[in-house]
């Protein structure tokens, strides 16, 4: 009988496919590794399934951080959402909510990410018009109106005003009787990234990381549920990164984060059970599987046994995923749905903690409800009409999910050892070494598309002559003159004195080592703005503009 | 390719808070791997910052990407500042995220042309080597 393991079938084997049709572009993943025919046990020399794979739940959680995953608990749906004002976007919130939807994710406007006011000149156009804009504490009361923050998890994209944001969220919730005790949810607050890819940061690298671990700290002490960071690869891979990069770089950023913290004096497992991450889920679906189940493996080990932390909670990686934003196209946008579908399969049997998939008129607007529906009900198939919830990672043990892990293992360390040659993380940036090596990926990945090496669908393949154009969502541009006239108004009805030295005190913490959530609680009472509150900062931190040579 | 005419000058930038500039970049690369000489003034500049550097640079084109929606309030507000400048035989391409109804529009303000996500290199290369440069008086 002959098994795997027999030569004379495996030699058989390579006599076939030596002799059956190849492509002429040897296969790859999205991310240009290469694809051999076939994987076998021999892929996996050195493989021990009980140090390698294990059990879910347990070290090095390869399988999986819960025991039985999707079979107690599914992924929280939470679809990213916000534009216009705060009303617009809580009427958006309590529409996804009545369509199933589990968690929130909050989409803040330019002017929010950048930390400037509704009525700053160098916002004009953009207020309301990619997020929702907050300027003050009533606009965030205005977001969560209705809405029971003591049972609705929220998570809040937001990086360098990160710490003023969840001052105003904390501020709200206190305002509304709900104790931080029971608030759940995740600030964005990773800084790193931005230097790395969105380019979402005002101040220097060191003051900006400070103020990351100072959410940390805070929440360490008042928020205990809270998720301080959400460390993210997304962005980096929509900048075009590979899928190693991504992975890589998103790690590094979480060590240098963990290491600040420590070097505070804070102890390792207080905080690292709350910090959790957020991935890409692109197209290549064994190759994001074998990248999540790369990153909760190298974690652990990290944790465990350089960090030493002794907690099983702070071993645990724990993902948000969201598909691949790059990969939709504005050519045939219907086949966007079935892209998305893929990729949320992809993250689910990569066994994420929680789910954000696009709509398929992303590439031309922000979404509309039915395309949004749409979205949600990708994952709702997903987990109720497939199968794939019904037993723990169902792919574990593949020949080629495992190998392929092994090798996103192997990269990633690559990348670890050189950041450590360039002394570390943040001289390694201030090198540009991580914007170079994703500039180079993303514009090797365009060659490769132009050249049809990489096929996409409606683009360099299958186009169509005649496209209909689709409905898309349009932001008025009443949005804008809504929120300035109301920001106005908020700033006639405030106590200037007590403004003033609310502002006068951010500056003063700033300037020490001092935690600065308690001056900017009080600023966010005394309705100062998110502008005013940054300048302050500002002007003890400075400006940066380094990154923007890349 | 040509060897003997001048290398086209370019400058490319993103305007207003936006920062995506994975595109920019990407076409930035392109261009200069097909020999223009390219400019990339880099993030966040404002309209008067990128007629100055058209200025500086004695550029031909000017390429600008946008994927906030703010473009409506500032492709033209940089048009009507190139002409103020003197500028006027300057051209100007967008990319970015633009919406297929709001393309006639900047067309019609003078916009030679608006590239969306999917355009390959080659496409915007053979188009500015079509176009050429602009000639000065």
């Amino acid at each position: 009988m002959a098994t795997v393991t027999d030569r004379t079938a495996h030699d058989r084997w390579e006599r076939e496919a030596a002799v059956a049709p190849s492509r002429e572009i040897p296969p790859t993943t999205v991310s240009s590794v290469a694809v051999d025919a076939l994987y076998t046990p021999e892929s996996l020399n050195g493989f021990d399934p009980e140090v390698d794979l294990g059990y879910p739940g347990q070290y090095p959680f390869a399988r999986g951080i819960h025991a039985t995953m999707y079979r107690s608990r599914l992924w929280t749906m939470r679809q990213f959402a916000g534009f216009g004002t705060a009303r617009q976007t809580n009427e958006r919130f309590r529409f996804l909510l009545d369509k199933g939807q589990t968690g929130l994710s909050t989409a803040f406007d330019l002017p929010t990410l950048m930390g400037l006011d509704s009525d700053d000149p160098r916002c004009i156009g953009e207020v309301g018009r990619l997020g929702v804009a907050v300027d003050t504490l009533d606009d965030m009361r205005q977001l969560f109106d209705g809405i029971d923050l003591s049972k609705i998890s929220v998570s809040m994209t937001i990086n360098a005003p990160a710490i003023v944001i969840l001052a105003f969220f904390l501020a709200n919730a206190e305002d509304h009787g709900v104790d931080w005790k029971d608030l759940r949810g995740t600030l964005q607050n990773d800084i790193l990234k931005e230097f790395h890819a969105q380019n979402e940061f005002v101040f220097p690298p060191e003051p900006s990381v400070r103020l990351v671990a100072d959410v940390i700290e805070f929440c360490t002490n008042h928020v205990p549920q809270w998720n301080t960071v959400s460390i993210s690869g997304y962005h980096i891979r929509e900048a075009g990164s590979t899928a190693v990069q991504e992975l890589a770089f998103t790690l590094a950023d979480g060590f240098h984060y963990v290491e600040t913290c420590l070097a505070r004096g804070m102890d390792v497992d207080s905080f690292a059970p709350r910090l959790s991450f957020f991935f890409n889920a692109h197209n290549d679906i064994f190759e994001e599987i074998a990248k999540y189940r790369a990153a909760r493996v190298l974690w652990a080990e990290a944790l465990r046994d350089h960090y030493l932390a002794k907690k099983e909670a702070s071993w645990k990686l724990r993902f948000h995923a969201q598909t691949a934003g790059c990969s939709l196209q504005d050519k045939q946008p219907e086949v966007n749905l079935i892209r998305v579908a893929y990729q949320a399969l992809a993250a689910a049997l990569g066994g994420c903690q929680s789910l954000h998939t696009n709509s398929l008129d992303e590439t031309l607007a922000l979404p509309s409800e039915h395309a949004v529906t749409l979205a949600l009900r990708t994952q709702q198939v997903l987990a109720y009409e497939t199968g794939v919830t019904n037993t723990v990672d169902p792919v574990g043990g593949s020949y080629f999910v495992e190998a392929l892990t092994k090798q996103m293992e192997e990269g990633a360390r690559n990348y670890f050892d050189r950041i450590e040659d360039l002394g570390g993380m943040v001289p390694a940036l201030e090198a540009g070494f991580f914007r170079r090596e994703i500039a180079d990926a993303a514009f090797t990945y365009q060659r490769e598309v132009d050249a049809k090496y990489k096929l996409v669908v409606g683009v360099n393949a299958f186009p169509e002559a005649d496209e209909k154009p689709i409905e898309t969502l349009a932001i008025d541009d009443h949005v804008e003159k809504e929120q300035v006239a109301a920001l106005r108004q908020v700033k006639s009805e405030r106590d200037p004195a007590r403004v003033q030295k609310a502002l006068d005190e951010v500056q003063r913490t700033a300037a020490t080592s001092n935690n600065l959530m308690p001056a900017l609680l009080e600023a966010a009472r005394t309705r100062c703005t998110v502008g005013e509150i940054m300048h302050a900062m500002e002007s003890v931190f400075g400006r940066y503009d380094g990154a923007a040579k890349w | 390719m040509s060897q003997t005419a001048p290398a086209l000058r370019v400058v490319l930038a993103k305007v207003g808070l936006d920062g995506h500039d994975r595109g920019i970049k990407v076409v930035a690369r392109g261009l200069r791997d097909a020999g223009m000489h390219v400019i990339y003034a880099g993030l966040w500049q404002t309209p008067e910052a990128v007629v100055r550097t058209v200025a500086d640079e004695d550029a031909q084109w000017l390429g600008l990407s946008l994927l906030s929606g703010a473009h409506l309030t500032l492709v033209p507000r940089i048009l009507d500042l190139l002409r103020k400048a003197g500028l006027e035989n300057v051209q100007v391409m967008v990319g970015g995220i633009i919406p297929e109804p709001d393309i006639p529009r900047l067309l019609e303000i003078g916009v030679a042309r608006v590239f969306g996500p999917g355009t390959p290199l080659s496409e915007i290369v053979e188009f500015l080597r079509e176009r050429g440069g602009a000639v000065h008086a």
